[in-house]
């Protein structure tokens, strides 16, 4: 089980996390954070096998990974 | 009383720096100035201090900076063009309120100009050379041994103030040799004291939470409100620093005189011959040395201005500046002359004494 | 489940004033992890330039210095020299190294001060617009180098990695990419090991990072990381150039 987090507010909607997933399971939240960027999410969190390349691209540090 | 040493001044206060506690020195080779850059080269490493012979003053400057960040005591040195080269880095430790001692050693200018003694970089000195409103404390010498006696004097300020002191000397006091008396060495106590003094805002070893401290010299501020309430503080210490730190010195000054000269360093010096020659053919002229150039002491001159005294008479090693600063303290109440000597060339006392004497 | 991956301590809790995908919070995190895992951050000051990356003296949870444009190779100079039980980096744009900062980046390393030199090579001038820097590609439009850069006026992109390779003194040189998740994880690796000499006052250790500008490259940053690795690592190849700890590394 692993869970990807991303903190809503620090995200600026970069878009790098995306191609990085190779389980493609990170898209763009249709909610948008106080600075009005569509924040990325994890959508199946199920498939999530915490390999981390979506921390290691995000230029923010806004995500977390739990294992 | 320690022993009289003969002495270079560059080299006197050189001495006088480590004495003071410097063990930290960078700097570039510039001629009138190179004995004080090779005496550091030549005994920093002996007293376990560290000597850096920088790729320009530039760069010299900026070591200095990093250096003073750390709260340790810290010094350099150049010759007129060189410190037009530290101009930034100078506004970047006034900034950051950074102490740090800069000599300045003025050679014939401006441009290249030539390698004599001159005074022609008064304005860049106390009118600031670099950007911004900033505030240089600066001390000028007028004797080997009074050069020597202001390193101790400008690592003091630096430290009190958290400011940059120059001291604004010249070729001749710089490569003249006179008798010199130093102050003993600091103790190792002392010297970690020094060290430790600034640890409330320098870089130094951290701790882990709760003692972790993030310290920034620094001295941006992007947000305009909190710029403006930084250098409304940089104000407050100028003003502070004016209202303690006058230092000048009265010569011959007395109720009899009725000619008051205004001179600093070598021209100061010149200066006291021809008073002397006046005042033992029965006339009496006075005179004020400032000490420090800024905060200058226009009051010292307020002072001495009672009725007999009939005109201000104002010795200077360049086309006129320290003049402006006189014209303030006089405010106009009596004439002030202006006698100059420039390319690097002394005037003599005869000079001094003809435009003394000349109506 | 616990947590594998996360905000690194030696950064502080600020969100980075960068532009959305710029590559600088990356390499600002490739450092302070190293720093993390290197147990330095009690020791560490770092020096922190104009440019872009200014704020980074804000950023990193360790005594830092913000410096004169192009002088923090002098200014680390004395925070080494001052307090030499400490260890010292900078972070330098390719503007402030490359350009204004070129005799300090020399010197320093040619005195073999003992710091590290991280240095973003992003070929443009962020911070004040998107200008042309040493490190613009020939034929690459900025807004002053408004029809391409023209090498035949203005010269080649400086290689900073093989200017500082003609120096006797440096102890480890290299030049990695930020331009995808794999070049990063192989870039934290060099950067770790940067730090770790650095941690062993080994001299003068200089990592550059090939990296991107979405904003003033007018780029998507997922398209301005495919952008770079066609156009800038022909001109920037990553590898490395010194590593004297290993046999051989020249």
């Amino acid at each position: 089980m692993a869970r990807m987090t991303v903190d809503a507010e620090m995200c600026k909607g970069c878009g790098l996390c995306i191609p990085a997933c190779p389980k493609s399971i990170i898209r763009f939240s249709e909610e948008i954070n106080s600075k009005g960027y569509h924040y990325s999410e994890c959508f199946d969190q199920e498939a999530c096998i915490a390999c981390k390349l979506c921390y290691t691209t995000c230029p923010d540090v806004a995500i977390t990974i739990e294992k | 009383m320690a022993e009289k040493v003969l002495m270079k001044g560059n080299e006197a206060v050189a001495e006088a720096a480590i004495r003071a506690g410097c063990r930290l020195y960078f700097a570039y080779p510039i001629t009138p100035q190179s004995e004080l850059i090779e005496y550091m080269a030549k005994i920093l490493p002996k007293v376990e201090g560290i000597f850096v012979q920088a790729e320009s003053e530039v760069a010299a400057i900026n070591m200095v900076y990093g250096a003073s960040g750390t709260g340790r005591r810290v010094m350099t040195s150049s010759s007129s063009p060189g410190i037009s080269l530290k101009m930034e880095g100078i506004s970047y430790l006034a900034g950051a309120n950074l102490p740090a001692v800069i000599i300045n050693v003025q050679r014939g200018g401006p441009g290249l100009g030539d390698i004599q003694p001159a005074q022609g970089d008064y304005f860049q000195a106390t009118k600031g050379g670099g950007h911004g409103d900033y505030r240089l404390i600066v001390l000028a010498p007028s004797t080997v041994q009074e050069f020597a006696d202001m390193a101790d004097l400008a690592f003091d300020l630096g430290d009190k103030y958290r400011n940059p002191v120059m001291i604004l000397s010249d070729g001749l006091l710089g490569q003249m040799m006179e008798p010199v008396e130093f102050k003993p060495y600091k103790t190792e106590d002392e010297l970690k004291q020094l060290d430790e003094q600034h640890f409330d805002w320098c870089m130094y070893p951290n701790e882990d939470e709760p003692n972790h401290h993030h310290h920034e010299i620094n001295s941006l501020e992007i947000d305009p409100l909190v710029l403006e309430q930084h250098v409304i503080k940089l104000g407050k210490k100028y003003d502070l620093i004016e209202k303690n730190e006058k230092r000048f010195e009265e010569y011959n000054i007395s109720d009899e005189n009725d000619v008051v000269v205004v001179a600093f360093g070598t021209a100061a010096r010149i200066a006291k011959s021809a008073i002397d020659e006046l005042q033992d053919a029965g006339k009496s002229v006075g005179m004020i040395r400032p000490i420090t150039v800024w905060p200058y002491p226009y009051e010292a001159i307020k002072n001495v201005l009672h009725d007999r005294v009939k005109k201000v008479v104002v010795c200077e090693l360049n086309l006129g500046q320290m003049v402006e600063d006189v014209k303030l303290a006089v405010n106009g109440k009596i004439p002030v002359e202006f006698l100059g000597k420039v390319g690097g060339i002394l005037f003599t006392p005869d000079e001094i004494k003809t435009k003394i004497l000349d109506k | 489940m616990e947590i594998i991956a996360q905000r690194p301590k030696s950064l502080t809790d600020l969100q980075f004033t960068y532009c959305p995908g710029c590559t600088h919070g990356i390499s600002h995190r490739l450092i302070a992890e190293s720093m993390d895992e290197l147990g330095m951050r009690n020791k560490m000051m770092g020096v922190a330039p104009v440019g872009c990356s200014v704020f980074a003296y804000k950023f990193f949870d360790c005594d830092m210095a913000e410096a004169a444009h192009g002088r923090a190779p002098a200014v680390a100079t004395g925070m080494k020299r001052a307090r030499p039980d400490m260890h010292v980096f900078t972070y330098q744009g390719d503007g402030d190294l490359a350009a204004i900062g070129t005799a300090e980046i020399i010197h320093a390393a040619n005195r073999g001060e003992h710091i590290s030199v991280f240095f973003v090579n992003n070929a443009i001038y962020g911070m004040t617009g998107g200008q042309m820097a040493p490190t613009t590609l020939p034929g690459m439009k900025t807004s002053t180098s408004p029809y391409g850069r023209d090498e035949k006026d203005i010269g080649y992109p400086i290689q900073a990695c093989e200017l500082l390779n003609s120096l006797r003194a440096p102890y480890f040189i290299e030049r990695v990419s930020l331009l995808s998740p794999q070049d990063i994880i192989k870039a934290k690796k060099v950067v770790k090991k940067a730090l770790q000499f650095n941690k062993e006052e080994r001299g003068f250790t200089f990592v550059e990072f090939v990296s991107t500008c979405p904003t003033n490259w007018g780029m998507e940053p997922v398209k301005a990381m495919e952008w770079a690795k066609e156009n800038m690592l022909p001109f920037f190849p990553v590898r490395n150039f010194r590593d004297r700890s290993v046999e051989g590394g020249e």
